[in-house]
């Protein structure tokens, strides 16, 4: 099966072809955001971190800065550094540049100040938009698609419709030589004994069952019941009542193909199939971890109704529950409460799924994407110093 | 919706107290009562659940039940606990099922 992409120098496929201007840190976001409204196909990333992060946080950081630098959704790269920050602009635009894509990048502090950093930015970046705008699309096969796989503001119709229909999906472009990524490490709790039953080896159950024990010590470090937070309060009103349940209904989402290995947050999948990403349940820091690891296309479920969107990839929103359907239509791109209605089945519903997939990738916008919904937020361990 | 092994079921409408529901249980369908008030997509217990005695939705432990719940009663927050994320217990009393043991 084909699609129409972007074909990168690194051998990658992209649906979009955005430019994205990177804060190295928190420091820097400003000057990148002001560069990015200005400029056609300019999309800047509000990086909250980057500096007196330590260790591993440091890590997960300049890795998913880098990761996201080179997805291939995006064409080309502005790296803002403020000077002074962990995250070394220079750093960052070695990684970046490793993929074959231009980059550029600046530093405020050599610049002299806000302003000279941002006309110096703005004549950069108009002249990476004319180039860019140039790329054109080219058939590819399908098994360039890194699909990840979200879910948020769950409720019981999610376990029982809408994550199934991910699962249908998911097995079938994994079928077709793709990829797909289940993550959201809290949502394993209580199921990752079913999951682990599917791993390809004995290595990759237990790293499954590691991600898991540690995102549970780390919770039950806190004293307290993860209830109220984890399920949600709208995921009770919803009629999910412990984690076990809404995890079991959250694995789903990753059909019944084999399980080929698990990635650490922001870490790209070294073959095909399906993989698990360590991430938090927060749907947003999830599906920065997802597209820095080189998703292009997100399906999110979400039974509550979520309008999320990402910056560099669009999103599908899909519901199972026929009334939200109704109020958040303008949220939501497919409406699978059918199943609850006993209209259509998993497969019916997951056929249409694809098919739009397929729209997508080719250039259809997504609600979230016409609505310039771009959430965005990088996952931390700890505190910064 | 239930799997065969299920002592809850999900409720597809908004039910009132005594209404009959139908339900599909390893092939067959069989019809109950509930006893309470259940929203939609809440749950109802399928079978009396002793106190302490696990819950199993999709085949699998959800959680387990902090007092008896009789058949056909609204099963959530009030009567269901998690046996897992459980910061509140002392250590070594969260369930060793699945990979905690491990």
């Amino acid at each position: 099966m084909k699609f129409r992409g972007y074909v990168r120098p690194d051998g990658r496929v992209g649906i979009r072809n955005h430019i994205a201007v990177i804060p190295a840190s928190v420091c820097a976001s400003t000057v990148a955001a002001r560069i990015a409204e200005q400029v056609e196909g300019a999309i800047s990333l509000p990086n909250q971190h980057g500096c007196a992060q330590i260790g591993p946080d440091l890590e997960i950081t300049a890795r998913t800065l880098a990761g996201l630098g080179t997805n291939p959704n995006v064409a080309a790269v502005l790296v803002i550094g403020l000077g002074c920050e962990s995250v070394q602009a220079e750093r960052l635009h070695e990684e970046i540049a490793k993929s074959g894509k231009r980059v550029e990048s600046l530093v405020i502090q050599k610049c002299g100040g806000t302003l000279k950093a941002q006309e110096q930015g703005l004549r950069i970046a108009r002249a990476i938009s004319q180039e860019v705008a140039m790329m054109t699309r080219e058939e590819v096969d399908l098994s360039n698609l890194v699909l990840a796989l979200e879910c948020g503001g769950s409720d019981t119709t999610s376990g029982l419709a809408a994550n199934p229909v991910h699962g249908y999906v998911s097995d079938k472009l994994i079928g077709l030589g793709g990829t797909s990524i289940l993550s959201e490490t809290t949502e394993l709790i209580g199921a990752e004994h079913v999951l682990a039953r599917r791993a390809v080896s004995k290595e990759v159950a237990d790293k499954l069952f590691e991600i898991v024990r540690a995102c549970e010590a780390k919770a039950n470090a806190m004293g307290v019941d993860m209830r109220g937070s984890q399920p949600t309060p709208g995921n009770i009103q919803g009629g999910l009542t412990t984690i076990e349940e809404k995890s079991l209904g959250c694995i789903y989402k990753g059909g019944t193909s084999p399980l080929e290995g698990v990635l650490d947050y922001g870490e790209r999948a070294p073959g095909k199939g399906l993989y698990v990403m360590d991430t938090p349940g927060q749907d947003i820091e999830s599906i920065t971890g997802m597209v820095a690891g080189g998703s292009q296309i997100v399906i999110f479920t979400t039974g509550r109704g979520s309008p999320t969107g990402f910056p560099l990839a669009p999103v599908i929103k899909i519901t199972g529950n026929p009334k939200t359907y109704v109020m958040m239509e303008e949220n939501i791109d497919i409406n699978a409460g059918a199943i609850i209605d006993g209209v259509e089945s998993i497969p019916e519903v997951g056929e249409r799924v694809f098919a739009e997939i397929l729209q997508v990738c080719n250039g259809k916008l997504t609600k979230a994407e016409a609505l310039k919904h771009m959430e965005f937020g990088i996952y931390k361990l700890t505190s910064t110093f | 919706m239930t799997n065969g092994e299920d002592s809850v079921a999900t409720a597809l409408m908004d039910l009132c107290a005594g209404d009959e529901v139908a339900f599909e249980l390893n092939g067959c369908m069989e019809t109950m009562k509930v006893v309470d008030a259940i929203p939609f997509g809440h749950k109802f217990a399928l079978v009396t659940i002793p106190e302490g005695g696990d819950v199993l939705k999709y085949g699998e432990v959800i959680g387990r039940a902090t007092v008896p719940i009789a058949a056909g009663a609204h099963v959530h927050v009030h009567n269901l606990e998690s046996l897992r994320g459980r910061g509140d217990l002392s250590s070594g009393k969260t369930s060793a099922k699945g990979g905690a043991a491990l």
